[in-house]
């Protein structure tokens, strides 16, 4: 193993090519892993800080929140069925927001939540009516603590009184209020989907921790089929583009990874041919085939680490300069560690198709011994 | 076996008997050794000649474990090694034989020093025993100033003792050297000729030595003709 890392340190020019080609590859894998979860992030946000297990939609809504209505008498069944904690209403409203300091035609995509089961990071007590908090991505469009935006066509009027961070929703920035703040911005706006008291379009649910196994199929049966329960992750999954993101993204990524090995075997192949007669040498006074190849290992375990570690670099300053809402990239700790991890593996298993090419080196070879 | 028959293997470096050595290519079966018997006392140099093909190689790979045998039977330093197997073969060439090849072979990226202590990382791992036998051998070998160069900055000559000195680091039983003149002039090669008689005969360490060079067959303690895969009597 020494001799391989000295090889290194001693050659490293032998090594640049396949360093700078997977770094590349290193840097394309985080730049697609964060875009995705950039994506993913700003479609979902709305919904991963609801605090519940549970969101219910009406049963004819085909898991569209857009679609669901909830009636008031359903939602008393709901929160009477065994193992329901705590039931909040949730509703929401894609309009158009004007903001002081911009042009009047320069509106911004807004959806307005209202809510009275506070998600994380939002007041327990919904704010009064006309006022609401803004997801932070609104910064950037010169929204301010005390900023009040016209909402829709009607020009309906809310006052920000503060953020709350990752709540966004259709690539859009939200606003969260009170379920009468949104009836009242809703029914101004858009006549076709007035809806009557104590409708919401969704009820978020907290299940009781011992008996909430099963709670989604029991709500739904309890309502007679009024409801469909889907778990928090299963409402997001259901979310309109948000698998087909994560599928295109993903197959690019398999592409990417199947390009890295690729890379690695054909740059360890060459090395090794390169290396028959050394190893030759090596085999005959002594080496085995296996402390031959876990120094092939060990250099593409290292060259994949140079890479993403360089990769890494490069992901956190894009990440830093990129200014918010313009690319949807996000560099989490998480997406990262596990590229690099994917790209060592990838090291590994590239370099594997050497191991054949080391076994079959015959030391007789190195005084010319066999015919 | 006799006591008498047992105490001389015990004396012997190497004790070949009837090696027949075949190789199938394609179609065609090769016959590199017949029947071939050569023993080599603990401290004796043979030297190991005649023509291109006569199977002088193969005999030298199958006494230092880097062939088998088709039939026949290898002794070496008491061990009998042909029916070992690969791995056995290996861990063999590791702790009990020496080689120098013609081209030297030294690892190009290595000093001195570490194609060496090269020995130790692939074998045993001794550390510290190994860096000061590898120390000692330079010293010996007049190599102790160059011992932080890499090959490229070495002579031809101190190249074939560095080789000398990486077979030596084992503390062998035997050394194989392939034709270790061959690529030297006359002047070096005298030199180094001399080197390799004055350290086996120094260590008690017995050596083969492929060649062609008339100048090893007179530092030798014997010579050995091998002509179409049989020892010429």
């Amino acid at each position: 193993m020494t001799l391989a890392l000295r090889e290194m340190r001693r050659r490293p020019g032998r090594f640049a090519i396949a360093t700078v080609i997977l770094t590349l590859i290193a840097i394309l894998l985080m730049f697609l892993g964060g875009l995705l979860d950039g994506l993913v992030a700003s479609s979902t946000g709305a919904y991963r800080i609801q605090n519940g297990d549970l969101l219910v939609y009406s049963g004819n809504s085909r898991d569209a929140l857009v679609r669901s209505r909830i009636e008031p008498a359903v939602r008393q069944q709901v929160e009477s069925v065994p193992g329901v904690a705590r039931v909040g209403g949730l509703g929401t409203a894609q309009l158009g927001g004007r903001v002081p300091g911009r042009g009047p035609r320069d509106l911004v995509p807004i959806v307005l939540f209202g809510y009275d089961l506070a998600p994380r990071g939002l007041p327990a007590t919904p704010p009064p009516a006309g006022t609401v908090y803004a997801d932070d991505s609104l910064r950037a469009k010169n929204v301010k603590v005390g900023t009040t935006m016209q909402l829709g066509p009607a020009r309906s009027p809310v006052t920000i009184l503060g953020f709350v961070s990752d709540s966004r929703y259709s690539g859009q920035g939200t606003v969260w209020g009170s379920l009468d703040t949104w009836r009242q911005v809703l029914n101004a706006n858009r006549p076709d989907a007035r809806v009557g008291p104590g409708v919401v379009q969704a009820l978020v649910v907290q299940g009781d921790s011992r008996t909430s196994a099963g709670l989604a199929e029991r709500i739904d049966r309890s309502t007679g089929g009024a409801t469909a329960s889907l778990t928090i992750t299963q409402a997001i999954d259901a979310l309109p583009g948000v698998s087909q993101q994560r599928t295109v993204f993903n197959q690019i990524i398999g592409v990417t990874v199947v390009i890295a090995i690729v890379v690695v075997a054909l740059f360890f192949a060459l090395l090794t041919v390169e290396r028959t007669a050394l190893y030759g040498v090596l085999k005959a006074i002594g080496a085995s085939s296996r402390t031959l190849f876990v120094g092939v290992v060990l250099q593409a375990v290292v060259v994949a680490l140079i890479a993403s570690l360089i990769g890494i670099a490069a992901a956190l300053v894009l990440d830093a300069v990129i200014p918010a809402g313009t690319i949807p990239f996000v560099a989490t700790p998480a997406r990262l560690a596990s590229s690099a991890v994917v790209l060592v593996v990838a090291a590994v298993v590239g370099c594997a198709f050497s191991l054949r090419r080391v076994l079959r080196i015959d030391p007789a070879a190195a005084i010319g011994g066999t015919p | 076996m006799t006591l008498v028959e047992s105490i001389d293997t015990a004396r012997n470096a190497l004790e070949m008997r009837g090696i027949t050595k075949i190789y199938t290519v394609a179609d065609d079966v090769v016959v590199a050794l017949d029947h071939v018997d050569l023993t080599v006392a603990s401290d004796e140099i043979v030297a190991l000649v005649g023509p291109s093909g006569s199977g002088k190689t193969t005999l030298c790979s199958i006494a230092g474990g880097l062939l088998s045998p088709t039939d026949g039977s290898v002794v070496v330093a008491g061990k009998e090694i042909s029916d070992y197997s690969g791995r056995q073969l290996t861990e063999f060439r590791r702790d009990s034989v020496g080689f120098v090849f013609q081209t030297v072979n030294l690892i190009p990226f290595l000093t001195a020093r570490e194609n060496l202590l090269v020995v130790d990382e692939i074998g045993r791992r001794l550390g510290r025993v190994a860096r000061d036998r590898a120390d000692q051998l330079l010293e010996e070998l007049g190599l102790a100033d160059r011992a932080a160069n890499l090959p490229a900055q070495l002579s031809g000559g101190q190249k074939q003792r560095v080789a000398i000195g990486r077979a030596l680091m084992n503390d062998p039983s035997l050394v194989l050297f392939d034709e270790p003149t061959s690529a030297l002039d006359s002047n070096l090669g005298d030199q180094v000729v001399h080197l390799i008689r004055n350290e086996m005969k120094a260590r008690g360490t017995a050596a083969i030595i492929v060649t062609h060079d008339d100048r090893i067959t007179h530092y030798a303690d014997r010579t050995v003709h091998i002509e179409d895969g049989r020892i010429a009597k």
